[in-house]
């Protein structure tokens, strides 16, 4: 009875102290907002923005409302994530089978670069990439080019715009099949590894899309380049920076979660008669994969929150847009933060609530 | 013949077909690469140059002679060079406490208790300055890798009461510490550092009381302690879960009082089995305080890329910041090292039960 007695008090003093905390707080907030002048309120939200972004996947214009440049930065923060995840996980997978290839070369190359990339800052590589690499570049007149219609030069990379109906079609449909099928294979996974037909199919996909499509190759008329699409170099440097930067630890992952499958399994397999190949995909691969899973989506979820990186060199996104530029517009400190630190919440929380529910169907039954 | 077939190296290198090509493939990687990295880096590198344009006579190496000129301001900031004297001192002092506490085998206590009072009053006196004679600097001036190890430092010294609070927290049964431990934990693992810093900077002088203003040093301060003291309590708390029941429960048959058992018995194992963790930790803390550099301190990062505005220097963005991974790759070296060698120690200590 006296220690049910005691944790009721030191509960209620914990809800009164925090309690305490938190009315001081927003009395001083109170008391420093009548001092500024400043209303609280989320209305600011539908006022004109008035500001320029330069990197906008979704419509954008100067006379949009603040809360439209939530949703295009926003947009702009979930492309910089998903491109850093693609390319993140391909470079840490090949990382990891470097390591694991048992060629001295490639095990101590794929060492000595995992230990330089995860000892040195991931901000440093972003801004190494933007200011050492891509700002170093020529001007327009002068770029580099690749083969005959890329071009590289300091204003970023020029590649050939694909448009057509056909494309359009046949692109979406092989993308959207390929990630539906990742997400669903389910009784042909254990004989036709999913990861050894979906990547062909996709790029089969895309090629075939690609022969259909017309071909629009950027071209240098006077002092800029006119059709093509023009990849901004922040965009390049971030995705540079941060998926160089996780694939270092995504390949300590992978090989982790490889050597983690135990030994006997292999030694089963091969007493049953099965070749290397089919041990590597059948048994060992599935079993790694279920280990792999919880400590991927913490590197997941880390990529999405590295994209704030990218407002060390402007690059558009959550971060740079409200709490930089709104913020100094409006002065609306309180709403902003709530808005920005809610956005980056939920993200994490809906991603990894996606991450848990698939591993709770890879995980061991009854274990 | 066949014996150079049978040697381990031949056949790491060249065992089958797959592994030939492997290494033929990495053989040209290097060819292609490390002759012009080599170049630029040590060859046609330029060591001694008064600016910019004379380190341009040789344009495809490396121009060092930045660095050089740079190099006091890379480590100190603008401390003043007069009073440099005072960071070696305290760092010193923070050396010799700080192994002392961890190797000495008596007076671990006595140690203990110095590192968490006497070091950060005696070094936040010696940095800060402004009494006993010593002249005040002002954390303007403060920078380069002296603040990525100052904040390192206290925002690690930091973390661990509030990591160690916060786990025990998590594991509580009292719902009301349980879920306000997962609740803190959680929001400050679930939002971005650099947004966390943003919020030092333009949210805390509004949560404070009208007029009373805030050092920028301590606001990133304030918001890197609690953000690290959330990842250290997860780490304490794998490993709280580590320690054996048995522990406690022996504990709490011999008669002592349930916190006695908590701090006097598990706790330490815990800590222990957290070694590993923590430095992990310690290392990605020192990486990302980097990101101070954004909300306008200048720490190494910051430095270096405000000398790259410099005129006289203008352009050398490669040597700046490849010099600065440098310096970060091999302190974080130190770190994992040092922490190689702390786990060694601790585990040579006996588990009772197993011997």
């Amino acid at each position: 009875m006296t220690g049910k007695g005691r944790a009721l008090a030191w509960q209620a003093a914990a809800v009164v102290s925090a309690t305490a905390v938190v009315l001081y707080f927003a009395n001083n907030v109170a008391t420093n907002l009548a001092v500024r002048g400043i209303q609280f309120g989320f209305g600011f939200l539908w006022a004109k923005a008035g500001f320029d972004i330069p990197f906008h996947l979704v419509e954008w214009d100067v006379n949009f409302p603040y809360g439209r440049a939530l949703w295009v930065a926003g947009v702009n923060t979930l492309f910089a994530s998903a491109i850093c995840i693609v390319f993140a996980s391909a470079l840490g997978l090949t990382l990891a089978l470097m390591r694991l290839s048992g060629n001295l070369l490639a095990v101590g190359t794929s060492r000595a670069l995992i230990e330089v990339i995860r000892n040195t800052p991931q901000l440093l590589q972003i801004v190494f990439f933007y200011f050492a690499v891509l700002q170093a570049l020529p001007p327009m007149r002068q770029s580099v080019t690749i083969g005959t219609s890329v071009f590289l030069n300091v204003r970023g990379l020029y590649v050939p715009a694909a448009s057509g109906e056909l494309w359009d079609w046949i692109s979406g449909i092989t993308l959207v099949g390929v990630l539906v099928a990742a997400v669903l294979w389910k009784r042909m996974g254990m004989l036709v590894p999913r990861l050894l037909v979906l990547p062909p199919v996709l790029i089969v996909g895309l090629l075939a899309a690609g022969f259909t499509a017309q071909w629009e190759p950027p071209a240098l008329k006077g002092f800029n380049f006119v059709g093509g699409v023009r990849i901004p170099p922040e965009i390049l440097a971030l995705a540079l920076g941060v998926s160089i930067y996780t694939s270092a630890f995504i390949a300590e992952n992978v090989r982790a979660a490889i050597l983690g499958v135990h030994k006997g399994q292999t030694e089963a397999a091969f007493s049953l008669g099965l070749t290397k190949g089919r041990t590597m995909a059948l048994v060992v691969l599935p079993q790694a994969l279920r280990l792999l899973i919880p400590p991927l989506t913490s590197q997941y979820l880390n990529i999405i929150k590295s994209t704030t990186l990218g407002a060390a060199i402007a690059y558009p996104e959550i971060l740079q847009i409200f709490a930089r530029t709104v913020l100094n517009q409006s002065g609306r400190a309180i709403e902003v933060m709530t808005l920005v630190l809610g956005v980056f919440l939920v993200v994490n929380l809906i991603a990894s609530a996606g991450m848990n529910a698939w591993n709770r169907r890879l995980a061991l039954q009854g274990r | 013949m066949k014996r150079v077939m049978q040697a381990p190296l031949f056949k790491a290198l060249f065992g089958s077909r797959g592994n030939t090509v492997v290494t033929l493939l990495m053989v040209a990687l290097f060819a292609l690469l490390l002759p012009g990295l080599v170049r630029w880096m040590f060859g046609h590198a330029v060591w001694e140059a008064a600016n910019r344009a004379a380190c341009r006579l040789a344009d495809d190496g490396a121009c060092w002679a930045f660095i050089r000129a740079r190099f006091a301001l890379f480590f100190y900031g603008t401390y003043p060079e007069g009073e440099r004297w005072r960071v070696h001192a305290g760092l010193a002092l923070l050396v010799v406490v700080g192994t002392g506490t961890l190797f000495s085998h008596r007076r671990r206590g006595a140690w203990l208790l110095a590192l968490m009072t006497v070091v950060p009053v005696a070094d936040a006196v010696l940095l800060a300055g402004g009494m006993f004679g010593l002249a005040a600097v002002p954390t303007e001036r403060w920078g380069g890798l002296m603040l990525n190890l100052v904040i390192s430092f206290v925002a690690l010294g930091g973390a661990m009461p509030i990591g160690i609070a916060l786990a025990f927290g998590r594991r509580s049964t009292w719902p009301v510490i349980r879920y306000g431990s997962i609740g803190l934990i959680e929001f400050w693992r679930g939002v971005p550092l650099l947004t966390v810093l943003f919020m030092g900077l333009v949210l805390l002088p509004l949560f404070l009381p009208n007029g009373v203003n805030v050092d920028n040093l301590v606001r990133a301060l304030v918001v890197m302690t609690i953000f690290t003291g959330a990842y250290m309590a997860e780490c304490v708390r794998g490993g709280l879960q580590g320690v054996e029941r048995g522990q406690s429960e022996a504990a709490l048959a011999l008669g002592m009082h349930t916190t006695q058992v908590q701090l006097l018995v598990v706790l330490p194992q815990a800590l222990r089995l957290a070694i590993p963790g923590i430095i992990n930790i310690a290392v990605d803390l020192f990486k990302d305080t980097s990101l101070v550099s954004i909300v306008g301190l200048f720490d190494l990062m910051g430095v270096v890329g405000q000398s790259l505005k410099d005129p006289a220097w203008t352009g050398l963005a490669s040597e700046g910041y490849v010099f600065a991974a440098i310096v970060f790759f091999f302190a974080c070296l130190v770190i994992s090292l040092g922490g190689s060698v702390l786990e060694r120690h601790f585990s040579a200590v006996p588990r009772a039960g197993k011997s």
